[in-house]
């Protein structure tokens, strides 16, 4: 990856391109790369839909080896859902086959003058930007059969739907799985409303005639790889949970713990948890005939993901993540797993963060617009005003905040404008640290606290006590900074923090991949460096540490079962960012 | 004798069961409850009693609520 793609689409007389040397990102990848471009290109001040924004798409360190777990992709630019920086990332086939292009970025800047629609086809040779305003307004299923016909089946898709295009703050960028389905998304923080606002639809991919990136050392390399798999196979999280049963297995612990938000925030624990859990869901899965057991990348070796049918035994959408089992589900009273795959599928389809769109639509449910617990009201907010662009879709697209703000609610769980995730920060009190203090606004991955919280993986922290979890939170953050940079899914975390030989064998598998040494001590300066950038970007933006707080609810209201607050002061808050 | 709301997760459930009463003697422990269902001890990864975490020492009291899961993770 030795190269970097800058297409301008507001030049005149139409886009542009110019393939630059990759030159200070060349050893880097993921978050690192995007949030440096960003901190170094995008003014902090401007608007996230105007032509001074860019949107910087980049695969991770290892994206494009033989390494395992190597296929995230990372996307950054100023988000127009928190007005911060943002990097989001997905799994999916394009950052194996973007790499494999040799390509550390590629950065759209500018704008079109016009109001044409582009599709971007990248291959070994050359790079072709052409108009095809055929596809105005498809949504992404429909719209990646339609690219299908052209491109074939041997490439990756990165794709925008109607939320995209109409510049939606939830909208997200959609990237093919290995059968070519649309459905793993870089949800979070309306990255897919940039691509929209450079009328960018599609981006295609196609390494025919590339290889792997080879290793410097491949001896070393490759009994790195064979130590790491080992590792994430060993381990009972990655090896045997998350296979057979998702991530949404972390309902029923969620919920036996009193910490699953319910019905907007109201009480910790959901009477219908048990019908809508990982066990029930992953039953149910093998019963239609889809998958329990399905990997969203070739080259991973842990499988979370599954097949969900309907109850016709048809395709309906990819196994729903317990953050949309949730937001569809619990957050809006909802406890009918055949509505939540549906509004899972709309979302892929329309091109919605999940975890925006379900809580906004919990909140509307709070502010009257819809009783909680309405299955078909649910689907029709997504499918007929999201998806059809009416005023009431716009305003719910727009995120939970904009949808608070417009039915007069109280009770909004946002920071820095972005909705918080699956754990509720009362019972969970290190999750609330990283939502309150990350420079993405609330994000669960950012720094999973609840591993060590409730989980009990790489360590034992009290979840129900404040003592403790910023040093925990800030470690966590650090740590998942540089593993963001890696192009590793995070999953790889439950492994390599129980297991110093496998995190070790991480390190091996990035020195022995570009002939250096790399110890821990790196990965921390590096996720240091990288969280630092993005503070200072947020801070030129207007960010202050009063936005580091959760909405003040969560600290006088109190939640049931544990009937806590969340305890955690401020000045502790405050000190995340300093060390030494 | 006392009466314990016993749940169990994941793979625990498989030639188990998903919920039931049952009961035990008085001073029985977590301990006790996971060997009597032949749970192998270094497969727990989280134990919650009336939704708190507990050790496999915690002594368990009429209606208490028991929750046995494996070791997962998600997110």
């Amino acid at each position: 990856m030795d190269k970097i793609l800058r297409i301008n689409m507001g030049a005149s007389g139409g886009p542009s391109q110019a393939v630059e040397k990759a030159g200070e990102y060349t050893a880097l990848g993921g978050r690192a790369t995007t949030s440096m471009i960003v901190a170094k290109e995008v003014p902090p001040d401007c608007h996230p839909l105007g032509a001074e924004n860019k949107l910087v798409i980049a695969p991770g360190m290892l994206s494009g080896t033989a390494a395992a777990m190597s296929g995230r992709i990372s996307v950054g630019c100023k988000s127009p859902l928190t007005g911060g920086i943002k990097e989001s990332n997905a799994g999916g086939q394009a950052a194996q086959v973007m790499a494999r292009l040799g390509y550390a970025a590629i950065i759209l800047e500018g704008k079109p003058a016009t109001d044409d629609l582009y599709k971007i086809h990248i291959d070994k040779d050359k790079v072709t930007i052409s108009v095809d305003n055929s596809l105005k307004l498809m949504d992404n299923y429909p719209l990646v059969e339609k690219l299908r016909e052209e491109y074939g089946d041997k490439v990756a898709y990165m794709t925008i739907g109607s939320a995209g295009e109409r510049k939606m703050a939830a909208a997200s960028i959609a990237c093919s799985d290995p059968e070519l389905r649309p459905s793993r998304h870089c949800g979070r923080g309306g990255v897919g409303a940039v691509m929209g606002a450079k009328q960018v639809k599609a981006i295609i991919f196609d390494d025919n005639g590339c290889k792997n990136r080879q290793p410097k050392d491949p001896e070393k390399y490759k009994a790195a790889n064979r130590a790491y798999v080992e590792g994430i196979r060993k381990h009972a999280v990655s090896g045997e949970g998350l296979p057979a049963y998702g991530t949404n297995i972390l309902t029923n612990v969620l919920n036996e713990a009193g910490g699953y938000p319910t019905n907007n925030f109201k009480t910790g624990f959901f009477e219908g948890g048990t019908k809508i859990s990982g066990e029930a869901q992953a039953e149910l899965e093998i019963k239609r005939g889809g998958l329990a057991t399905h990997g969203c990348h070739r080259g991973c070796v842990i499988q979370c993901s599954g097949i969900y049918n309907d109850k016709d035994g048809k395709f309906l959408t990819k196994q729903p993540e317990y953050e949309t089992v949730w937001s569809h589900g619990g957050h809006c009273g909802i406890d009918d797993l055949d509505t939540i795959a549906m509004l899972d599928f709309l979302d892929d389809n329309i091109g919605v963060d999940t975890i925006e769109m379900g809580v906004a639509v919990g909140v509307a449910m709070d502010g009257g617009v819809i009783e909680f617990g309405d299955c078909e009201g649910a689907i029709r907010l997504v499918r007929d005003e999201v998806g059809k662009g009416t005023p009431l879709g716009r305003i719910l697209g727009g995120g939970a905040e904009l949808t608070g703000k417009a039915f007069a609610v109280e009770r909004v769980p946002v920071v820095k404008g972005q909705a918080l995730p699956a754990y509720d920060p009362r019972t969970v009190q290190g999750i609330g640290v990283t939502y309150a203090t990350s420079t993405m606004g609330a994000d669960h991955t950012a720094g999973y606290a609840v591993a060590t919280n409730i989980l009990k993986v790489g360590g034992d922290v009290d979840p129900l006590k404040p003592e403790g979890q910023v040093d925990l939170s800030r470690n966590l953050q650090i740590a998942t900074t540089a593993i963001d940079a890696t192009g590793m899914c995070l999953f790889i975390a439950f492994p390599i923090l129980d297991q110093p030989e496998t995190f070790d064998a991480l390190l091996d598998l990035l020195g022995s991949f570009y002939g250096i040494e790399m110890t821990g001590d790196d990965v921390v300066a590096l996720g240091k460096k990288v969280l630092t950038l993005e503070r200072e970007f947020n801070k030129k933006a207007g960010f202050g540490a009063e936005d580091d707080r959760l909405p003040r609810f969560f600290k006088t209201e109190p939640l049931a079962p544990h009937n806590l607050t969340f305890a955690v002061k401020d000045e502790e808050l405050d000190e995340l960012y300093n060390w030494s | 004798m006392i009466q314990v709301n016993v749940k169990l997760f994941a793979s625990f459930r498989i030639g188990r069961f998903d919920r039931e009463i049952r009961e035990y003697p008085q001073a029985t422990t977590v301990a006790d409850v996971v060997k009597e269902l032949g749970i192998p001890e270094g497969e727990i990864g989280i134990l919650l009693l009336n939704s708190v975490h507990v050790d496999l020492k915690r002594q368990l009291v009429d209606k208490d609520v028991l929750a046995i899961f494996p070791l997962v993770g998600g997110g």
